[in-house]
C-alpha cells in the first residue's frame, strides 16, 4: 500500500484535478503530439521560444494522473528556463522514475514523482510529457509514441 | 481404452472452490493480498491437469512428429492427433481433419485472409465485419484488401453493446467476399447471434469466419449448428497453452486453399522443377508445430468438456449479472456494455479516473483487471472513451472475487473523489 501512496501522492492528485498550464498556445514557436498505444494516453505540448529560453510552455490532451500530472509538472519547472536545461532535467527526471538510490539534486517538485520506479508499466505515462517536448524542440511534426 | 463418459453438470452442482484447488497460480498474494484474477478474458489460468500433460510429454515421450520411425515420434505423433480429435469434439466439427492447429486465433484468421480470400479479391470488393472487433479480425482484412483496392467496411453497434443486425444486413451486397465476426466480444462480453449472421449472409452467397477467441471459454461450440465456414479460436484463453490455436474449416474449402507458409510437414514431394503439397490439414502447418503445446490444447478441451460448457455458461452467467448490479451502485461508474445476452466480460469507466489508474490501484489490492483499449481502438471511437478498465471472468471466479473488486473500486472513488 505504502508503494501506492508512493505513486498518488497528493501533489499528484492535485496536479491531476487541476492541470497548469493546460492550454494551447496559438501560436507557438514548436508544438509536438505525445501518443502512447498502449493506454491511448494522447497529448500535444506547445511551446514558445525567444531567444533561447521557453517563455511560454502549455500542453492539451488526455490521459492518466501519472502523464497528466508529470506533463502539468513538467511545463511549471521550465517555463522560463533556457532551452538548453532541457535535456540535462530530462535525463535526471529519467533517472528519477527509472532507477533506484536517491533523487537526484536538482529536480525540485519533479521529485514527487519518484514513486513511479515502484511501477516499470508506469514510466511511460510519466515520461510522455517529456517526450513530446523534445520532438516539439526537434521539430518533428509527426506524434511520438512511447512504444 | 473406451473414451470417458462426459455428462453435463447441473449449474447447481458447479463446485467452484473444487475448480478452484486445480489451479496452482490462484492460491498466492499480490502486495499482501489475495489474488483477485479477473482478466482470463486476456488470458486464462491453466488447471493442474494441462500443465502434466505439458511436462508428461516433455518427461515421457517427447520428440518430433510426422517425422521418425522410432517409438518417441510414434508417441508423439499419436498424442498430437489425439488432441486434433478431441479439438474437433470440443467444436463438434464433423471431422479432426477440418481442424488445422496454428500459433493463435490470429494466425488463424491471417491464414483465411492469405489462402481464401485473396486468391479471389479484386477491386471494390468488401470484407464486412462490425464495429466490435478485435484488431486481429480488421487488421488481417485490412492487408489484404489494400493489396487489391478492396476496403474493409465495418457493421454498426448500438449503444448497448449489441450488433445491428438490420445495419449488417444492409451492407452485405454484391461486393462482400466474406462477413468476419466475433462470437464474444472482448470488450463488451456481448454474444453475437451467429447463426442469424450466418443464414444472412448465405442468403446472399457470403462466407462467415467466426473469431471464437472469446466464445470457445464461455459457450458450447457446435459449428455445425452455428453454421458457418471459419471458426478461429485459441488454446489459451480456454484454459490451454499460450502460443497454440487452431482453425476450423469445412473439408471443400480447406482442399481448395492453396497454402499460406511454405516449409517443411506440409510438402508431398519437394523438387527443384515444382513442388505438391500436403492434403489439408497438414498443408497448413509448415514447420515443427508446438508440440507439447498442442498436447496441453487437447487437455485443456477436454478438462473444459468434463467441467460441462453449459454448466460453465450458467456460473458465469451468474457472476456477470451480479458483478453488473455491485458495479452500477458505484458513484460515476458507467458500464460499456450491457447487451441481453452477454458472456463472462464486464467494460466500466469512472467519472475523472483514467482506466490505467484504475488499474494500478486495483493491483494494489490485489485485483488484476485489464485496461486500456483491449485490441478494440475502433469501438473505443465508437463508445467515445480513450480506454475502458475490464474485469473478465473464468471457471474459478466467484462472487467474493466480484466483491473483491467492488471494494477495490469504492478505494479508487475515495483517492480520486
Amino acid at each position: 500500500m505504502s508503494d501506492l501512496r508512493e505513486l498518488y501522492q497528493e501533489v499528484i492528485l492535485d496536479h491531476n484535478k487541476r492541470p497548469r498550464n493546460f492550454r494551447v498556445i496559438d501560436p507557438a514557436s514548436h508544438h509536438a503530439e505525445g501518443f502512447n498505444p498502449l493506454c491511448g494516453d494522447r497529448l500535444t505540448v506547445f511551446i514558445d521560444v525567444a531567444d533561447g529560453v521557453i517563455r511560454d510552455l502549455a500542453f492539451q490532451g488526455q490521459g492518466c494522473a501519472i502523464s497528466t500530472a508529470s506533463a502539468s509538472l513538467m511545463t511549471e519547472a521550465l517555463k522560463g528556463r533556457p532551452v538548453a536545461e532541457v535535456e540535462p532535467l530530462f535525463a535526471k527526471f529519467h533517472d528519477l522514475v527509472t532507477t533506484d538510490g536517491p533523487t537526484p539534486p536538482g529536480l525540485g517538485k519533479l521529485g514527487v514523482l519518484a514513486g513511479v520506479r515502484e511501477f516499470p508499466s508506469r514510466v511511460k505515462c510519466a515520461t510522455l510529457a517529456w517526450h513530446a517536448l523534445k520532438a516539439a524542440l526537434d521539430h518533428r511534426s509527426a506524434p511520438v509514441a512511447t512504444e | 481404452m473406451s473414451a470417458p463418459i462426459v455428462t453435463p453438470v447441473p449449474a447447481a452442482a458447479f463446485d467452484v472452490e473444487a475448480v478452484r484447488a486445480q489451479f496452482p497460480v490462484l492460491a498466492q498474494q499480490i502486495r499482501g493480498k489475495h489474488l483477485v484474477y479477473l482478466d482470463s478474458g486476456a488470458s486464462a489460468q491453466k488447471p493442474e491437469v494441462v500443465v502434466q500433460a505439458v511436462a508428461d510429454c516433455y518427461r515421457g515421450y517427447y520428440s518430433n512428429i510426422h517425422r521418425g520411425v522410432h517409438a518417441l515420434s510414434e508417441r508423439s505423433t499419436t498424442a498430437f492427433e489425439r488432441a486434433r480429435e478431441q479439438v474437433a469434439r470440443f467444436v463438434n466439427a464433423p471431422s479432426p481433419r477440418e481442424i488445422v492447429f496454428l500459433r493463435s486465433t490470429t494466425e488463424a484468421i491471417n491464414l483465411v485472409a492469405n489462402s481464401f480470400l485473396e486468391p479471389q479479391l479484386g477491386p471494390d470488393d468488401e470484407i464486412l465485419v462490425t464495429e466490435m472487433e478485435h484488431h486481429s479480425n480488421i487488421v488481417p482484412w485490412q492487408l489484404v484488401a489494400d493489396r487489391y483496392g478492396a476496403k474493409v467496411v465495418a457493421a454498426p453497434v448500438t449503444d448497448r453493446g449489441e450488433l445491428d443486425l438490420d445495419g449488417l444486413t444492409r451492407l452485405i451486397s454484391g461486393r462482400t467476399k466474406l462477413v468476419a465476426v466475433t462470437h464474444v466480444s472482448n470488450v463488451l462480453g456481448t454474444i453475437n447471434p451467429i447463426a442469424d449472421i450466418v443464414r444472412l449472409a448465405h442468403a446472399q452467397g457470403v462466407p462467415v469466419l467466426v473469431d471464437g477467441a472469446q466464445g470457445v471459454p464461455h459457450l458450447a461450440v457446435d459449428v455445425q449448428a452455428l453454421g458457418c465456414d471459419f471458426y478461429a479460436f485459441s488454446a489459451h484463453k480456454v484454459y490451454g497453452p499460450s502460443g497454440v490455436g487452431a482453425l476450423w474449416a469445412r473439408a471443400e474449402l480447406l482442399a481448395a486453399m492453396p497454402p499460406y507458409q511454405g516449409g517443411g510437414g506440409m510438402i508431398r514431394r519437394v523438387s527443384f522443377s515444382g513442388t505438391t503439397f500436403a492434403d489439408p490439414p497438414e498443408r497448413f502447418e509448415a514447420g515443427t508445430p508446438d508440440v507439447a503445446g498442442v498436447i496441453g490444447f487437447g487437455a485443456a478441451v477436454e478438462w473444459t468438456r468434463a467441467l460441462g460448457l453449459d454448466a460453465i455458461a450458467a456460473h458465469e452467467h451468474e457472476l456477470t449479472q451480479y458483478a453488473m448490479a455491485r458495479l452500477a451502485d458505484i458513484p460515476g461508474l458507467r458500464l460499456i456494455g450491457t447487451a441481453a445476452d452477454k458472456a463472462g466480460v464486464v467494460s466500466f469507466v469512472m467519472d475523472g479516473v483514467h482506466p490505467h489508474d484504475i488499474g494500478t490501484i486495483l493491483d494494489g489490492e490485489g485485483v488484476a483487471v485489464r485496461v486500456g483499449h483491449h485490441c478494440a481502438q475502433p469501438l473505443m471511437e465508437r463508445f467515445a472513451v480513450p480506454a475502458t478498465a475490464r474485469a473478465s471472468f473464468g471457471v474459478y471466479n466467484t462472487s467474493a472475487d466480484v466483491d473483491a473488486l467492488a471494494a477495490a473500486l469504492d478505494k479508487v472513488r475515495h483517492w480520486f473523489g
